[in-house]
């Protein structure tokens, strides 16, 4: 096929995705004529609006392998997140204040950690590998036994490293701790299933998936062991009290529409996302030097490529290929000029920090626009390193290392 | 984050890229900046006399960075060493309109024209005897 190339060309899947339309499709009713309150139990609006929300329930639960009773509603994985931490936290107070999580997990984690240590919890961050992956054992070594909760992402969104969750899972399932895990990159990408997997609670986001924005869901396990919550928001008892809150239908039902088709899909999709990730890994690496992988070499997200592009910094890289839709772990990409946690956890060097580059790879990405991003890349670290004064020292044989350089900040 | 007209400028269409002969006691070379920070400049310039004939520059950094060392470059080409010491990085914020999250990346420039003239005093310093250049100069 010889369609014209739109550009730009998004290659930023783990960021955000487009909405499917087979997910818009199933969402458009309940704006207009089941526009009901879920909670409503007097009238057929309201049934209409409830019917759809537990169908939606059942395609979460599908998805990662719970039943729908496990399945909280909320507005995202941030908010999940919050609830899984905060709630655990306060309501198993008695038994401990000590939570276990790692230094690459995402700042929605992070952040709310902080905020606990400030109501007098303690928290270990656990430093990954490398490849910013945990190990089990260092799991199992951080457990006390007033531990009440191991928090751990299952994909992680910068380089896409997956954890052996199953195998923490274990460890925590042994010390009758509980475990939850930011699923967020994870659900639709690979495969994820609570039960097999000895998770007790997780999280997941519809945007990241191909629905909608500003809905994403909690699991709570139910059995073995029962897990409990304090609510964080409180009001009319929604979501059997643990999020109160008028429940965001139409986003509920595109995200048991997204789930539906994550599950049924996964397969063939994460190996076409896969082909073309190591199509683009190939091409790039084919033609270019001094090119590093972030992240672990096989235990990964398939849609996900992060690479580091020795003596370029990042932003201008971006800059460069105006017309790809990247990210980069670099500093000057956010306001904060510090590069990427994630990558400093994972000890990569703060100058190749300054030198990442996130390729996120989709449903909708075609080997056409894989191809076009693989020159457009090609070309602009080319032009780059031929005004960086650190790939001139390096031409001339210097070891960067050894120079004395003289920081500004 | 969206960029002015003249970093985009200066970006694609960087003036006066390259090197000059750094072993030449003609030229002043200053590199400042870290890799661990996500910039390094490298400005060089030519002297005659007391005047600046040339100036080079290589940059690893954001499109900012790589603005301010070029247009650097621009100012410091038939400028005296003293007319080149009096500019200011706000010059450089206020010409590509950089935002204040961007500001060090003029910083970087106006200490890396201070190096390059250091540099080159130096190597006069150094050269006490008349140097050949110099008196042709």
């Amino acid at each position: 096929m010889n369609t014209a190339l739109k550009l730009p060309i998004y290659l930023d899947y783990q960021a955000t995705t487009p909405v499917d339309p087979r997910v818009l499709e199933a969402m458009l009713p309940y704006f207009r004529e089941n526009f009901g309150n879920a909670a409503s139990r007097s009238h057929a609006f309201g049934w209409r609006a409830e019917e759809a929300v537990e169908n939606a329930r059942e395609q979460v639960a599908a998805a990662i392998g719970a039943t729908g009773k496990e399945i909280i509603f909320t507005s995202g994985s941030t908010e999940a997140i919050n609830l899984a931490l905060k709630g655990v936290a306060e309501m198993y107070a008695s038994k401990g204040k000590h939570l276990v999580t790692s230094l690459a997990e995402h700042k929605a984690v992070l952040d709310t950690c902080k905020h606990l240590e400030k109501l007098g919890c303690e928290v270990t961050y656990l430093k990954p590998d490398k490849s910013a992956r945990i190990s089990p054992e260092q799991v199992r070594a951080a457990i006390r036994p007033d531990t009440v909760l191991v928090a751990l992402m299952w994909a992680n969104n910068e380089v896409g490293t997956l954890n052996p969750i199953r195998e923490i899972g274990a460890v925590c399932r042994e010390k009758g701790t509980l475990l939850f895990s930011d699923a967020t990159q994870a659900v639709g990408k690979v495969s994820v299933d609570v039960e097999r997997d000895h998770v007790d609670l997780l999280c997941l986001s519809a945007h990241k998936l191909y629905g909608p924005k500003g809905v994403g869901a909690l699991y709570v396990r139910r059995k073995n062991p029962r897990v409990r919550l304090a609510a964080q928001i409180d009001g009319g008892g929604h979501e059997r009290g643990m999020r109160s809150g008028t429940l965001n239908v139409p986003g509920i039902v595109g995200l048991g529409q997204a789930c539906e088709l994550a599950r049924t899909e996964l397969a063939e999709e994460s190996a076409r996302c896969r082909a073309l990730r190591d199509h683009l890994q190939q091409r790039i690496e084919k033609e270019l030097g001094f090119v590093e992988l972030n992240g672990h070499p096989s235990e990964r997200l398939p849609g996900n490529l992060n690479l580091s592009f020795h003596f370029v910094e990042g932003e201008s890289l971006i800059m460069g290929i105006s017309d790809v839709a990247v990210s980069s772990g670099s500093a000057c990409t956010s306001a904060s000029l510090e590069p990427s946690h994630v990558l400093r956890a994972m000890d990569v060097g703060e100058d190749l920090a300054h030198s990442s580059i996130r390729f996120g790879i989709g449903r909708f990405t075609t080997r056409e626009e894989v191809d076009y991003a693989a020159e457009a890349v090609v070309k602009a670290v080319r032009r780059l390193r031929e005004m960086s004064p650190l790939y001139e020292l390096a031409q001339e044989g210097v070891d960067l290392k050894t120079i004395q350089w003289q920081g500004n900040h | 984050m969206a960029y002015s007209d003249k970093v985009l400028d200066h970006y694609n269409n960087p003036r006066n890229v390259g090197a000059l002969d750094k072993t030449s006691p003609r030229v002043g070379t200053g590199v400042v900046g870290a890799p661990e920070c996500g910039d390094v400049m490298k400005l060089q310039i030519e002297v005659e006399g007391d005047r600046i004939v040339d100036a080079k520059f290589k940059t690893f950094g954001c499109g900012s960075a790589i603005a301010s060392s070029s247009l650097a470059t621009e100012w410091l080409k038939g400028r005296t060493l003293n007319e080149a010491a009096t500019i200011r990085n706000t010059a450089i914020v206020e010409e590509l309109s950089l935002p204040p999250v961007k500001i060090h990346c003029s910083v970087l420039a106006e200490d890396a024209i201070k190096a390059a003239i250091a540099d080159y005093k130096q190597k006069q310093a150094e050269d006490e005897a008349p140097h050949p250049t110099a008196r042709r100069a």
